[in-house]
């Protein structure tokens, strides 16, 4: 639904139904609504079979990567050794506040997707990561596992199998970075946020140097519903074709919109209609200009490329960005975009943990060129600077934290021009002469 | 708002702060506490943030004092454990108000007036100025990076209570009911 709003008639509330419900948030109430009954089930299944059916059912990663959850799964195998989950509750990205809500008013939901993924992997025990500025959703969650050890659900004897399960709840103290899974598992062993270098990928050698798998929140709250309810029910939701992005997916709306809140939808809703009918478009006598749908880290998209998207992770990309962690920030017409696109870069450039030279010095650069021109004081020769810093910032990082920095940048400098222009400074004749940028670093900024 | 560099990403000492005797945070209840902790987990070092959050309910920052207690019972060196501590926001190295306001100013919250709220805050806090501690002791405020409650423009946290949907009008009443 989309909390705190009521549910409008296009979406589909599957993760979202009882949100603003507070007698789900009780191990009663969870199980009055069916709760735990998935995981019942599931322990008594060959974890093989679950990630079968989870595969089967087109589940991809709901943090922004988009990985296909039954194959990140089928990676673990029986082989002995120790196996750890870990629940990426660390949400930080701007613009995303969906999993906040599934810990807040669903919390068991979450703790039965947690134990069910550990079966799934052939892991005993799970940490759930939560940022640390998320004090409700620690309580919350934090109830909701006591409650299941205390009934048996967790600990020794996990609902009477005979097998143990562990779910622990770890509170992250305050950094973007520790969302990046690698960053996330050197946290939780009480490490700097550093990402690591891959290979070897967690499956391999994950926490405490074991095979790890990591999945988002609103990934494993859907589990249990994929095994209630079958694989076929699942993919069944989505546009007929796409078979590549199925399922609902929970979208968090934020920024100059009439409805701000969380909105559940299939695969592949227009995207137009979800801004300007579920969210009720824009605010009153102003009009949106520009929307990024899938979190900070993605591209900018105009009024119009939105309007014409499919909320997918191909019908995204069809439009020039991305579906990413589904964070939608809506700008309207008093927005400056310069301004803004500069407050962004500051963010990435206040979180980069340092390690790579690109993105430590790169965002901080275009973020002291950025502050510049929305001052008043740039040159047009900065916009190829910032372009080549971009350049030299993507795909040449240990993490993507660097790239994603230089993605709102550069689609903003492309679709927002005229609006940088119309910041430049007093010399920007000087615009006209070309510049070498490698010879000219020191002169920039 | 200025655009000056790292404008109120510090947080300073307040002016008069003297340092009073160290009182160790691992005895009795909260020893027992970090021990039930420890059983979490294969290595002592992962209970590193847990141990830093004891502290900072305990005492309200993480002086050297506390660094030093740290390293000792979970077998670190306090070079490390400041290493650690050092890179998440969350943890004071410094005393700060009795009351911490961060208010969030990322994008989200920025296109919303987030930076109107901040004024308020410094306005009716006293503060003057992001990261200074008011005089009397009561009140820090700091800009945060992304909360995670976008849809609730403006979000702020003071100490560990999350307030929602923050305007400069409320802003003056929540510091006004504050001791």
């Amino acid at each position: 639904m989309g909390y705190p709003h009521a549910s409008h008639g296009r979406e589909t509330p599957v993760l979202s139904k009882y949100f603003g419900d507070p007698d789900a948030r009780t191990l009663a109430g969870w199980r009055a609504r069916g709760g735990y009954e998935a995981l019942e089930k599931a322990l008594g299944m060959d974890p093989a079979e679950i990630q079968g059916i989870v595969k089967d059912s087109g589940l991809r990663g709901r943090g922004g990567a988009g990985f296909p959850t039954g194959i990140k799964w089928s990676f673990m195998k029986p082989d002995g050794k120790t196996h750890y989950l870990c629940c990426n509750a660390d949400e930080s990205e701007p613009g995303t506040f969906k999993d906040r809500e599934i810990m807040r008013w669903t919390p068991h939901g979450l703790v039965e997707g947690v134990a069910l993924g550990a079966h799934a992997i052939y892991a005993e025990t799970a940490y759930i990561y939560i940022r640390g500025e998320f004090t409700e959703p620690i309580a919350r969650v934090t109830a909701a596992v006591e409650e299941a050890y205390a009934a048996g659900i967790l600990g020794a004897n996990a609902m009477g199998t005979g097998r143990r399960l562990d779910v622990h709840v770890h509170r992250g103290a305050g950094a973007y970075i520790c969302g990046e899974e690698t960053a996330l598992m050197n946290s939780l062993e009480g490490r700097r946020g550093n990402p690591r270098i891959k290979p070897p990928f967690p499956a391999v050698a994950g926490l405490f140097g074991k095979p790890t798998t990591i999945n988002n929140v609103e990934t494993l709250t859907t589990v249990p519903y994929i095994i209630k309810h079958g694989a076929e029910w699942y993919n069944g939701f989505g546009r007929e074709d796409n078979p590549r992005s199925r399922g609902t997916k929970l979208f968090s709306v934020c920024g100059n919109i009439a409805r701000p809140g969380n909105y559940e939808v299939t695969m592949g809703f227009p995207f137009g209609e979800f801004l300007n009918e579920l969210c009720g478009g824009a605010l009153p006598g102003r009009e949106i200009k520009a929307v990024i749908p899938g979190g900070s880290s993605v591209p900018i998209l105009t009024r119009e490329e939105a309007e014409g998207a499919l909320m997918d992770y191909e019908g995204m990309v069809a439009a020039g960005t991305m579906l990413g962690s589904g964070g939608v920030i809506v700008f309207d017409d008093r927005q400056d975009m310069v301004k803004q696109i500069a407050r962004l870069a500051r963010f990435y450039a206040h979180e980069s943990c340092a390690q790579c030279s690109q993105c430590r010095e790169g965002t901080a650069w275009t973020t002291r060129i950025l502050e510049r021109i929305a001052a008043g004081e740039g040159h047009a020769r900065d916009f190829d600077t910032l372009l080549s810093i971009g350049e030299n910032m993507s795909g040449k990082t240990i993490c993507v934290l660097s790239d994603s920095c230089a993605t709102p940048v550069a689609s903003g400098l492309k679709k927002f021009r005229h609006e940088f222009e119309a910041k430049l400074g007093p010399d920007r004749s000087r615009a006209v002469v070309p510049v070498m940028l490698t010879s000219n670093r020191t002169a920039a900024a | 708002m200025t655009y000056g560099p790292s404008a109120g990403q510090l947080v300073r000492p307040p002016a008069h702060h003297h340092d009073e005797p160290y009182v160790p945070v691992f005895t009795g209840e909260r020893r027992e506490k970090l021990d039930v902790i420890l059983s979490r987990y294969p290595t002592r070092m992962a209970a590193l943030l847990p141990a830093l959050w004891m502290v900072q309910d305990r005492h309200g920052w993480v002086s050297e004092h506390a660094v030093e207690e740290v390293a000792q019972v979970l077998d670190l060196s306090p070079a490390y454990v400041k290493g650690v501590l050092s890179f998440y926001t969350m943890y004071h190295q410094h005393p700060v108000g009795k009351h911490f306001i961060q208010v969030c100013t990322t994008t989200p919250c920025n296109v919303c007036g987030a930076e109107d709220v901040v004024k308020a805050f410094l306005d009716a806090t006293g503060c003057g100025e992001l990261g200074l501690t008011s005089d009397d002791g009561r009140f820090t405020v700091i800009e945060v990076e992304c909360l995670g409650a976008c849809g609730f423009a403006t979000p702020v946290m003071i100490n560990d209570e999350f307030i929602e949907s923050v305007t400069p009008e409320l802003a003056a009443r929540i510091v006004a009911e504050r001791d």
